[in-house]
């Protein structure tokens, strides 16, 4: 539908390429088959990684903080659907995943069901909440749906934080019922199997964008990111192509939130917040929005550096003067302050870098010549 | 009755707050299409700005005319704020609407943060001068003496920003830029000139804001911005961008519903209703705000 015009490669493409083309072309899937393979062995390693990890990379604390990483990787996959699929600037997806998390927290705690069919009830209430959310907010186009998704979501998380029926636990959030999950899902003897459950989860959600990003309705969203007008006039209807990625991700978004819920034993209302749709933007953003490793990337690295921040922030800036120190201990500020300069120097984020860096290079050596 | 009344006027003066918040937000969004998440950050700017002057700052104090130091200084920590974000980083993103959003962005978490590991966490209680400490009889009801000068600020700010509108040439170019951003440069007028001045008027009205906030709820705290920023974009929504006064109205509307609802129904679900209202806004009158620009608007 949307094909790309224009040239296809410059002669300068053909010199950069040259290189790789020497090299045997590795299939499509192998890539991701090895990362999949790598993360579904990590916990039989017993490598320890010094400076990264506190402990042997099977110690039940590194793989809590490698499944947390996969979780936040799997949940900015759904939101890069919208964002960088898509190009729909929504600021309400942490209702979606708070849904997911607390529908289940709920089935599981007042009505005992057991966890596969909590889960599935809790995916469904997701997925249905986003089509009917999506339906009134894609109404609107541009920085309006930002503020009207935002809206609901804050809707949302005053009704949890406001505790109704003493239902939702309030500031304090709920607990897993461990009673109704296997108990090859609990304790820290068993973190192992949560592991695998978040490598499912974010292989899972990164899959399905890829699988839809690469079908016909994939070439629709791209369109539309690029220019809805030029779609519409082309005689497509946008509207049911962007409920259609709104519903997908509001349902992956929420069986994300399953996840959550099992790997961290409970839900607090910070997953609500306005905040929690902020940084999954800055995770996607800082990894590359739109691109086949960037959110995934993004999500990783920024979890991986707010716990360790949070984790060394008290004693590692000791030596320094207190007004450095005290701004130093907030990973938030680190991160957003970083993340500032990254819109700056490094638009396109982290998967872009190569690329800039080759054409850096290039442009330097053409200058000499 | 008296309970009507008293509902009225703190809605008034929640509305008040609402409108101080919006109109910035509005103006820069209309002008310039910044969806300026770092408003909040100005706002707790202000509010923290004022409670420092009047703790610690020679001269200001926490009543008479040392609070209005106090209230002086936090106002202008806020506009100081606003104009550095939109010289630094909002103006080298010119054009790039996704980018400037997403510093913004940036600069809303780590404020916040920056305010907490500087004051900390807690709430911090808020001077109160004596002239607005106690209550005030209006047809029966006692109404808490800050409200009213919420909104005689938010009355003052609207006069104020209304004359600047329709009396100096920077506020011809600010409506005309508002309208049609490309016909004034067309025209050989540098709009973005004026970018900058609308940064600082709303940086200077969500400071001001910030600090009757504090008067309003007694406490002032880090993310206490995020919160009520949600409130303004929602009024900025059902509102517009055109004109100040639909900006008024739709302030006043959703500071009464919420507190209507809140009081005659369950504590909670006001703050609900408004984003009900927001939906309703959106389906009858299709597009709301972004009827008028959405063939434009590339984000």
């Amino acid at each position: 539908m949307i094909t790309e015009t224009g040239p296809r490669a410059t002669p300068a493409d053909d010199t950069a390429a040259g290189t790789p083309r020497t090299r045997r072309r590795l299939p499509r899937w192998a890539v991701p088959a090895a990362v999949l393979v790598a993360l579904a062995t990590l916990p039989f390693s017993t490598v320890t990684v010094p400076g990264l990890f506190e402990g042997a990379l099977n110690s039940p604390a590194t793989l809590h903080l490698i499944a947390f990483c996969l979780v936040f990787g799997g949940l900015a996959t759904s939101y890069d659907l919208l964002y960088g699929r898509v190009g729909l600037l929504s600021f309400g997806h942490a209702l979606y995943f708070a849904c997911g998390a607390y529908t289940a927290a709920l089935l599981m705690r007042v009505l005992e069901l057991p966890l596969p069919a909590a889960a599935l009830l809790s995916v469904l209430a997701g997925t249905l909440l986003s089509l009917l959310l999506g339906a009134v907010a894609l109404r609107v186009n541009g920085i309006a749906l930002a503020m009207v998704t935002l809206a609901f979501a804050q809707a949302g998380s005053i009704l949890v934080s406001r505790d109704p029926g003493r239902l939702t636990g309030g500031e304090e959030g709920l607990s897993l019922n461990t009673a109704v999950v296997p108990d090859a899902f609990v304790g820290v003897m068993n973190t192992a199997n949560l592991y695998w459950v978040a490598v499912a989860y974010a292989a899972f959600a990164t899959a399905a964008v890829w699988w839809l990003s690469s079908s016909p309705v994939g070439r629709v969203w791209q369109g539309i990111r690029a220019n809805e007008q030029r779609v519409a006039v082309l005689g497509v209807n946008p509207y049911p192509y962007k409920l259609a990625a709104f519903t997908v991700g509001g349902g992956l978004a929420s069986l994300g939130g399953v996840v959550y819920l099992l790997v961290t034993g409970g839900v607090t209302p910070t997953i609500t917040t306005a905040e929690f749709t902020l940084t999954l933007l800055v995770m996607v953003a800082l990894g590359g929005a739109g691109s086949r490793w960037g959110a995934l990337l993004g999500a990783g690295l920024y979890t991986y550096a707010e716990h360790r921040l949070r984790q060394v922030g008290g004693d590692s800036f000791a030596g320094l003067p207190e007004w450095i120190a005290a701004p130093l201990s907030q990973p938030l500020f680190i991160l957003g302050t970083l993340f500032v300069l990254m819109v700056f120097f490094f638009p396109g984020g982290l998967v872009a870098l190569p690329g800039r860096i080759r054409s850096a290079l290039r442009d330097r050596r053409t200058a000499r010549e | 009755m008296s309970t009507v009344v008293l509902l009225i006027v703190t809605g008034l003066g929640l509305g008040a707050l609402y409108f101080l918040i919006a109109s910035g937000l509005s103006l820069i969004f209309g002008l310039m299409d910044v969806l300026n998440f770092a408003h909040g950050a100005f706002l707790a700017l202000g509010a923290y700005g004022t409670w420092w002057a009047a703790s610690f700052l020679p001269g200001a104090g926490p009543d008479g005319i040392g609070f209005l130091l106090a209230l002086a200084f936090g106002v202008a920590a806020g506009t100081l704020a606003a104009t550095l974000v939109e010289l630094c980083v909002i103006r080298p993103l010119y054009g790039r609407h996704r980018e400037q959003i997403l510093a913004t962005v940036g600069l809303s978490l780590a404020t916040p943060a920056l305010l907490q590991a500087v004051w900390g966490a807690d709430p911090l209680t808020f001077p109160k001068p004596q002239l607005v400490r106690g209550t005030v009889e209006v047809l029966g009801a006692s109404i808490p003496r800050d409200r009213l000068l919420l909104i005689l600020a938010a009355a003052a700010l609207f006069t104020a920003l209304w004359l600047f509108n329709s009396r100096t040439r920077y506020g011809l170019i600010v409506r005309a830029g508002v309208q049609d951003r490309a016909m004034v440069t067309a025209l050989g007028i540098d709009v973005r000139r004026s970018f900058t001045l609308v940064f600082a008027i709303g940086g200077a009205a969500a400071a001001l804001a910030g600090a009757l906030g504090g008067l309003y709820y007694g406490v002032v705290t880090p993310t206490q911005g995020m919160s009520l920023l949600i409130f303004a974009f929602i009024v900025v929504v059902i509102g517009g961008t055109t004109s100040l006064t639909g900006c008024a109205i739709a302030s006043v509307t959703v500071a009464l519903v919420q507190q209507f609802a809140n009081y005659y129904t369950v504590a909670g679900l006001g703050d609900i209703a408004v984003v009900i209202v927001l939906a309703l806004v959106l389906l009858t009158r299709q597009g709301g705000l972004a009827a008028k620009k959405s063939a434009e608007r590339v984000a």
